[in-house]
């Protein structure tokens, strides 16, 4: 990470550096330039203790980047806090894998100026590239107190965790959880099954009891995260800070493929998007199970399927049968990152520990299941009031919170597109998932590497 | 004496020397603020990615070292082979179909059919490129698709089946030519009308028919504007971006994601954070066009003077 900071700082004196070898040709130069390079470098990137330089502080507005949703948090924040001045931008929160953020970031590395002091991101993998490209600050060595870091739910700031540095916070947990028709699976005499075993069983008996009707989708770019990541599968795992391991034919993974390959043949597991118009026109009203992120509830049934009221509830996620140790998988979850060239950092770590803590923004106007435990409590509770699932959804969202299961890496690259772009159309052409787990463990080595990453046995 | 002499003889000379010094600066003026823009958006840029194509993050010279890391990266090969495949597709497509509905269109004889058909061909090329990609977006897509019956005729029932991989050299082709083959029949028919009805009349008059008017005389005299046409739509061609670039993004990545050296480029740029690589997978596209323009010119004569 030193190292790739000092190239950056070192490109444009070395740029500088080049023309003027051009008309000098002088060796000597370039080694004196070379040291310069060096120590000016060693100054920006700090000791490596973890502590950063902070650039000189000015008093100057806010730069706050969010996407639109979160709008409502920064313009909370200024309503609530009227003597700090914000310059609040929107843009598109880096979703579906647009690399905004990296890419301006970058571009601002170039020009040495122009960063946000603080920025929201629907990406919970953004520290794999921007402690590199040296644009996040580290918040656990002295930004904020760790008593209220211990406040976030068990492993909610692990995406943002590198090395033991914490690099940003996490906005929302998406736990997943299973989600179901309570009505219909009464009306049909069905239990809620607790194993993924009995999960398979219960898909079979409804293709042929109940054909169309559906116990979960296939079809997602978040399909290796809602199955495999809660399965145990550990598709890769970050060992360093630039060395991964890839395995994707482990038992779990197998097991979990082989599940996915029955139920997507008996048609009881959609291979369409639950985002697609297909799904949205065609298949619905005919979800039974539908095992997924916390946001399902509000954005998915609640938001695009308009399911009715009293319908839908919620249940832990399955787990193999005889395993002590209940997980969940997680989609998504923003994260708030600081600008390490934060000329603002007083006002700025201020406004990052409201925007994630505070109760009147994540507890009550936040979209998402908060990371911070406290503020989840009075969302959760704001749920449950607002009677529109058939069951109280709490008890699932909040034991699952503390379930994802640690051992998914994070890396640089998108697992989300490694999957869509692998196993999602090999799928479609009617290969099974276990078929194609060697070409997801190929094509997840092959973009670890072209980030950098050594990939080990 | 001298004086007024030199005073005169330059008045009278001054105009004369003046549009002998500078003969067709009227034309110089309108070119200039194209050769401005060509310069700032064309030549710079140019001249910095080669800049960057040769040297290493530190702006150290790095020889090749930037090309065979771009070569071996897993995604070059593959990139390489879709644009060419795409290029088959979209150069035949273009060259058969725009110069044949030039000729039917040139050889209608109502011109109210005439107009309405140009107009026709012609609405597609006024949307902005990334616009009419996202009108593809919708027709390739089953459920909300108005040809979507077309589409389940042929096996393909959702989305993710119709933009399967094999598929989308053929599908980026279809996007191609509808967006831009249009403009290009309206410039084919202009071309057609310059040729001469003598001529034609002539060669109908010795017994020839439409096919080998078309074929004798009027192809032959369109060869230019064709070899205009193709060096155009190749340098376009290679240069494919936005239609696998929004197809990736509307499939959540399950079709177009490094399609294409051009999004290749971008992502060593934005996602490997490695410009200098970026900027060598550019160089090569520039050189690739460069050359193949070369080739066409030089075979068709196309500056040779009639």
């Amino acid at each position: 990470m030193t190292v790739k900071v000092r190239a950056d700082g070192a490109r444009t004196s070395g740029r500088a550096r080049r023309r003027a070898a051009f008309m000098a040709l002088g060796s000597a130069f370039v080694l004196a330039a070379a040291a310069a390079c060096g120590s000016g470098s060693g100054g920006t990137t700090g000791g490596t203790q973890g502590g950063f330089r902070e650039a000189p502080q000015t008093a100057g507005p806010l730069t706050v980047w969010v996407d639109s949703t979160r709008l409502a948090a920064a313009q909370l924040y200024q309503k609530q806090h009227p003597t700090v001045k914000m310059d609040i931008v929107t843009y598109d929160g880096d979703a579906n894998g647009s690399n905004y953020l990296q890419t301006k970031v970058s571009l601002f590395n170039r020009t040495r100026k122009g960063w946000p002091d603080v920025v929201f991101s629907t990406q919970n993998n953004e520290a794999s590239w921007a402690v590199q490209a040296g644009f996040t600050a580290p918040l656990n060595k002295g930004l904020i107190p760790q008593s209220t870091l211990s406040g976030w739910a068990p492993n909610a700031n692990a995406p943002c965790t590198v090395n033991g540095t914490l690099y940003c916070l996490r906005n929302d947990l998406s736990q997943t959880v299973l989600w179901y028709n309570a009505p219909l699976m009464k009306k049909w005499g069905y239990e809620v099954p607790k194993t993924w075993e009995g999960f398979e069983a219960l898909g079979q008996k409804v293709a042929a009891q109940h054909p169309g009707y559906l116990v979960g989708s296939a079809g997602d770019s978040f399909t290796p995260e809602i199955y495999m990541w809660a399965g145990k599968c550990g598709a890769n795992q970050i060992t360093g800070s630039r060395s991964i391991t890839v395995d994707t034919t482990s038992a779990n993974c197998t097991r979990m493929a082989s599940l996915l390959d029955t139920l997507v043949k008996n048609h009881t597991m959609t291979m369409s998007s639950v985002f697609s118009s297909d799904f949205d026109k065609n298949q619905a009203d005919k979800i039974l199970m539908l095992p997924g992120p916390a946001w399902f509830g509000g954005a998915l049934f609640q938001g695009t399927f308009k399911t009715p009221a009293g319908q839908v509830a919620a249940a832990p996620m399955p787990q193999w049968s005889g395993d002590p140790n209940p997980t969940v998988g997680n989609v998504g979850g923003g994260t708030w990152l600081l600008s390490a060239h934060s000329a603002h950092i007083k006002p700025a770590t201020d406004f990052l520990t409201w925007v994630t803590t505070a109760n009147d923004y994540q507890g009550k106007v936040a979209p998402g299941y908060p990371a911070y435990a406290s503020a989840a409590r009075t969302w959760l509770a704001n749920q449950t009031a607002s009677h529109y699932y058939a069951n109280d959804i709490s008890g699932p969202l909040q034991t699952a919170a503390g379930q994802v299961w640690s051992g998914w890496g994070y890396g640089q690259f998108s697992q989300e597109a490694i999957w869509a772009a692998t196993v999602t159309p090999g799928m479609t052409a009617g290969k099974t998932v276990v078929s194609l787990l060697p070409a997801w463990k190929t094509a997840i080595a092959n973009y670890a590497r072209a980030d950098g990453y050594k990939v080990g046995p | 004496m001298s004086t007024p002499s030199t005073t005169v003889g330059g008045r009278a000379g001054a105009p004369r020397a003046r549009r002998a010094w500078w003969p067709g600066r009227a034309g110089h003026a309108f070119v200039a603020p194209y050769v401005v823009l060509l310069i700032a958006f064309g030549v710079v840029p140019t001249v910095y990615a080669i800049d960057f194509a040769f040297t290493d993050a530190t702006g150290r010279f790095a020889g090749l070292a930037n090309f065979t890391s771009a070569a071996a990266d897993f995604r070059f090969v593959p990139a390489i082979g879709h644009v060419a495949l795409y290029l088959l597709f979209w150069l035949v497509a273009l060259v058969v179909l725009v110069v044949g509905l030039a000729l039917l269109l040139h050889g209608l004889t109502a011109r109210a059919a005439d107009r309405t058909l140009r107009f026709l061909y012609y609405i597609p090329g006024a949307l902005a490129g990334a616009a009419s990609v996202m009108v593809w977006l919708f027709m390739l897509d089953p459920a909300v698709s108005p040809a979507g019956f077309l589409l389940r005729a042929f096996g393909l029932g959702t989305f993710p089946q119709v933009i399967a991989p094999g598929h989308l050299p053929i599908l980026l082709a279809v996007i191609a030519f509808w967006t831009g083959a249009g403009g290009w029949i309206v410039v084919m028919y202009g071309a057609l009308n310059t040729i001469s009805t003598d001529v034609l009349e002539a060669a109908r008059i010795d017994g020839a028919g439409p096919w080998q008017i078309a074929r004798r005389i009027q192809i032959p005299l369109l060869r230019k504007w064709i070899v205009y046409m193709v060096i155009l739509a190749f340098a376009v061609g290679t240069q494919l971006f936005v239609e696998p670039q929004l197809l990736s993004q509307a499939s959540n990545g399950v079709a177009g994601r490094d399609y294409s050296p051009n999004q290749l480029s971008y992502d060593f740029a934005f996602q490997n954070n490695n410009v200098n690589t970026a900027a060598a997978v550019s160089v090569e596209l520039l050189v690739v066009g460069l050359v193949v323009a070369g080739l066409f010119v030089a075979r068709s004569g196309f500056f040779d003077a009639d």
